[in-house]
């Protein structure tokens, strides 16, 4: 297929949703984020319950042909029917079926992903039924013919403005709607009688338990409840990952579910329903006989099998599609689903989805839109490793059709064996390392290069590189080369080796001169080593082979430091989090074990060595100078945030800091021509934060190299990295 | 520090915004008596004792309780940590009295109040792996902020109370 979108168009795609359903997106997730923030502060044992979560999951998928046996013999025996359908033309024949022998016209609906996933009401509405969505965001989309854009609440793109206009124009009410109550109180009668005539209920199902055959529907609005009580016939349409084997394992997701997703502790209802269910039937004159009552699950494959055994989208299923991956992306945050998400399926974990379900081909529209920045993870209550998922299945883009090429874990590739059809762009930016060390043997002529006019041209057209985006500036000493002639202190407490990342060693590299003198005044030792690159560039372009190169590279010159006793310390956040997290997928166990225990941020490694005694006094004093400072994403998700705060603030630094999951820029994300729009709408947030009266006149100080670049795109001041901060004068 | 159940309940009651009476079993009907906006539907209580006043339609018909005002049934088991109550789908039709009236009464002895979601998880377990019945566990009224701005009475109560029945 020729079908990939060109940079320019989706350029122009992304813009338009940012114009269009922009505004509302933003203040929707940002809302939603704040609330899942403040709402698991509250829960004594997030963290324990989430960790509950993951192992009942891992458990559930790990016994999967057992449970959906026993689920299906459970509810058999219940009094319903269960149907295993392989694929979407299975379960919707099925579905039709179902209908058929029910005489059934109307169906009335609650919401259902894995319906949307099928295409039910498609199928359905084509065999002459009518199909009404109950919950109301659907129902919006419903009448305007829109696709969701979010996982919990599809109409999140649309303002009540938006939602007023659309039920004016398509039922021309009595009285003008204006309220949010206006809107909904119409909403409610429509659906009343709609859900009184239908023959049948059909819902989806959060969770199913295989010892008692109960599902669980998590609802605020109460249609659901509406949907199975008011028609005879109920049907359920769920994925089988949605199987756990008891009862009580749906504790901790009751307790996570709401406060992951909108920030509720705890959604209006909880349906715990083991049908047919109890109530009398109630569409006739009087109450009639609970026993007359049908049930039938459709229980969905449809690619989840084979997900199953695919040891990098295994993780997939264990989603329970509360959407924090989403409220907590920074890109997501500016254009929704619609941009940031394929067929179904939306945000971060939409690619694990739409890869599993219709091949990797069906994400590879919106997957780079997930940088890596790695704050989906912490709020991910079965701890999904998202941006991996993201990370293989552009990888496995990247190799293009030929199967051979798919199995990215053949050993032996090298950077050349990248496959062939991988895109300029990516490789430029995924081989940053090379670019970088010629772009510093050539200054200034790089630096002339990079920045006149036809070269930026080239790089646009080429590359995609935004000709808006200053390149970095190439220095042609590296630090390696200054550290080499230095004097280690006389008697040190301490030896480590410096990993100076590639923008360090190259650019940067005034940074990494202050961390050397830092280390060195609290009596530190310290060792550059001789590689640069972690990894990181290739691995966010999708390039997984490069990466475990890289990360090999690393662990063998880093090897003989750690036997000679040295800690490993790094300036750039996201580099670290390489040693500290993703090294974990690309190198053996217990080589991952050793470098990810003793590596350390420049900070956090200071603050050890303060705690340990080192004198505070040795570092330069803040004198009360205001600071803004802005912490990097994976900075924050490893937890390091608060260490460099501590340190400014006790060398005696004024500080402000801010408050966004991430600058926008994301390594070469937002240098992307593709993505240049997002990125900048992204900062937005940050640049305001940081242009009020109290901060406006502060020095802007961040710890990651591409925030540097990016603040320095939105605020005409220079970005400092902490480092230089409390380094004494040489 | 310890707050009882009972305290740890109505405090997350107040949370949610949910109203609350506590009454004895002799009281039960004077208590609901000034609560009931009419036309109202119940279920017959369980509790020994208690009785519903006269206005109450125990034996209603669809349309009754697609009109209701009011419906009033019983919550097995409340949760104090969330104020949340466990609503019975049984034969009696509770399920549905709960549902159409804009505003629900629930009945709850106070002691069925536990204390945590595990603890609620314990007792249900059990429960529908035996009787293989329904359990809604409703926390406050029915509400979407699909339509722009936070609604609270969608297609469920737009109001609940809860009267708890001391024992
Ligand atoms: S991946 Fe995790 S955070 Fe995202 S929707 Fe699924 S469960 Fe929620």
């Amino acid at each position: 297929m020729s079908g990939k979108t060109s940079k320019r168009a989706k350029a122009a795609k992304i813009r338009d949703v940012l114009d269009t359903e922009g505004a509302a997106i933003e203040s929707n997730t940002q809302g939603f984020n704040d609330g899942r923030y403040e709402s698991v502060a509250d829960l004594e044992n997030y963290e324990a319950l989430k960790d509950e979560a993951r192992t009942i999951k891992e458990d559930a998928i790990e016994r999967l042909p057992e449970l959906i046996d026993k689920l299906t013999a459970t509810i058999e025996e219940n009094g319903g029917t269960v149907y295993l359908a392989d694929d979407a033309a299975d379960a919707n024949a099925h579905i039709e079926s179902l209908l058929d022998d029910a005489d059934a016209d109307n169906v009335a609906k609650s919401k259902s992903m894995t319906t949307e996933e099928l295409g039910v009401n498609e199928h359905l509405e084509r065999a002459g039924v009518d199909v009404v969505e109950t919950d109301l965001g659907e129902w919006v989309l419903q009448v305007a013919e829109e696709a969701p854009s979010h996982l919990v609440a599809p109409a999140i793109h649309k303002s009540r403005a938006e939602i007023a206009e659309l039920f004016e124009d398509h039922f021309d009410p009595d009285v003008p709607l204006e309220t949010a109550e206006d809107l909904t109180n119409f909403a409610r009668e429509q659906l009343a009688d709609q859900i009184a005539a239908a023959d049948v209920g059909m819902t989806g199902a959060n969770f199913l338990t295989a010892d008692s055959g109960t599902m669980a529907l998590v609802t605020s609005e109460g249609n659901a409840r509406k949907t199975v009580a008011s028609a005879d016939t109920h049907i359920a349409v769920a994925g089988v990952e949605k199987i756990l084997p008891s009862v009580e394992d749906l504790q901790p997701f009751v307790e996570l579910i709401g406060r992951s997703g909108t920030g509720q502790d705890i959604t209006s209802y909880i349906s715990l329903l083991t049908p047919p269910i109890d109530a009398p039937t109630f569409d006739g004159d009087h109450l009639g006989d609970p026993d007359d009552r049908e049930f039938h699950l459709v229980l969905v494959d449809n690619g989840r099998m084979a997900m199953r055994e695919d040891d990098d989208l295994r993780e997939t299923l264990y989603c329970i599609r509360c959407s924090a991956c989403a409220n907590s992306c920074a890109n997501f945050q500016q254009v929704g689903g619609h941009a940031f998400g394929g067929e179904t399926y939306t945000g971060g974990i939409a690619t694990g989805w739409e890869a599993g379900i219709g091949g990797e081909e069906a994400a590879d529209e919106f997957n780079d839109l997930c940088t890596g920045c790695s704050r989906c993870t912490e709020a991910c209550p079965v701890k999904i490793d998202i941006p991996w998922i993201n990370t293989v299945v552009r990888d496995r883009l990247n190799r293009g059709d030929d199967p051979g090429a798919f199995d990215h874990l053949v050993t032996g590739l090298t950077p050349d064996e990248e496959p062939a059809g991988l895109d300029l762009q990516k490789r430029f930016f995924g081989n940053f390392a090379t670019v970088a060390k010629l772009g510093s043997a050539f200054t200034p002529v790089s630096n002339w290069a990079a920045a006149a006019p036809p070269s930026r041209w080239i790089a646009e057209k080429l590359l995609g590189v935004d000709r808006r985006r200053e390149m970095p500036t190439f220095t042609r000493g590296t630090l390696r080369k200054w550290a080499k002639g230095r004097e280690s202190p006389a008697d040190p407490e301490r030896e480590v080796v410096l990993l100076a990342d590639t923008y360090t060693n190259y650019m940067h590299v005034e940074r990494g001169k202050a961390a050397i003198r830092t280390l060195e005044a609290l009596d530190v030792d310290v060792h550059v080593a001789d590689v640069t690159e972690s990894g990181r560039a290739a691995l966010s372009q999708g390039m997984v082979e490069t990466a475990r190169d890289h990360a090999e590279d690393v662990a063998d010159a880093l090897e003989p430091h750690l036997d000679a006793g040295r800690d490993v310390v790094m300036v750039e956040p996201s580099d670290l989090a390489m040693l500290r997290d993703d090294y974990r997928r690309l190198l053996p166990e217990e080589t991952f074990d050793r470098l990810s225990t003793n590596s350390y941020e420049i900070l956090e490694y200071v603050y050890g060595l303060l705690e340990n005694g080192a004198d505070i006094d040795a570092l330069a004093d803040g004198e009360g100078e205001e600071i803004a400072y802005h912490s990097h994403c994976q900075q924050r998700t490893l937890g390091l945030a608060a260490h460099t705060e501590a340190i400014l603030d006790e060398v005696g630094y004024d500080m402000v800091t801010s408050e966004v999951e991430c600058c926008g820029m994301a390594g070469s994300f937002g240098f992307k021509q593709q993505y240049y729009d997002v990125s900048m709408a992204v900062g937005d947030d940050l640049a305001e934060q940081f242009t009020t009266p109290e901060t406006a006149d502060r020095r802007v100080v961040a710890s990651g190299t591409s925030c540097h670049d990016q603040l320095t795109d939105l605020l005409d001041r220079p970005a400092t990295h902490p480092v230089e901060l409390v380094a004494p004068e040489n | 520090m310890n707050k009882s159940p009972l305290d740890q309940f109505t405090t997350s009651l107040g949370e949610i915004e949910a109203d609350w009476t506590t009454t004895g079993p002799d009281s039960l009907e004077s208590t609901l008596t000034g609560r009931i906006e009419s036309p109202a539907v119940g279920v017959d209580m369980s509790i020994d004792g208690a009785t519903l006043p006269e206005v109450v339609e125990t034996e209603p018909d669809p349309e009754t309780i697609r009109t209701a005002a009011t419906g009033i049934t019983p919550a097995s088991l409340a949760i104090a940590e969330y104020g949340s109550v466990v609503l019975e789908s049984d034969p009696d039709g509770s399920e549905l009295l709960s549902l159409f009236s804009g505003t629900h009464i629930v009945v709850l002895e106070q002691s069925d109040i536990v204390g945590s979601m595990a603890d609620a998880f314990g007792e249900l377990g059990p429960r529908l792996r035996e009787d293989r019945g329904d359990a809604i566990v409703a926390t406050g009224a029915s509400a979407t902020s699909d339509m722009g701005a936070l609604v609270r009475g969608v297609h469920g109560p737009k109001d609940v109370h809860v009267v708890i029945v001391e024992s």
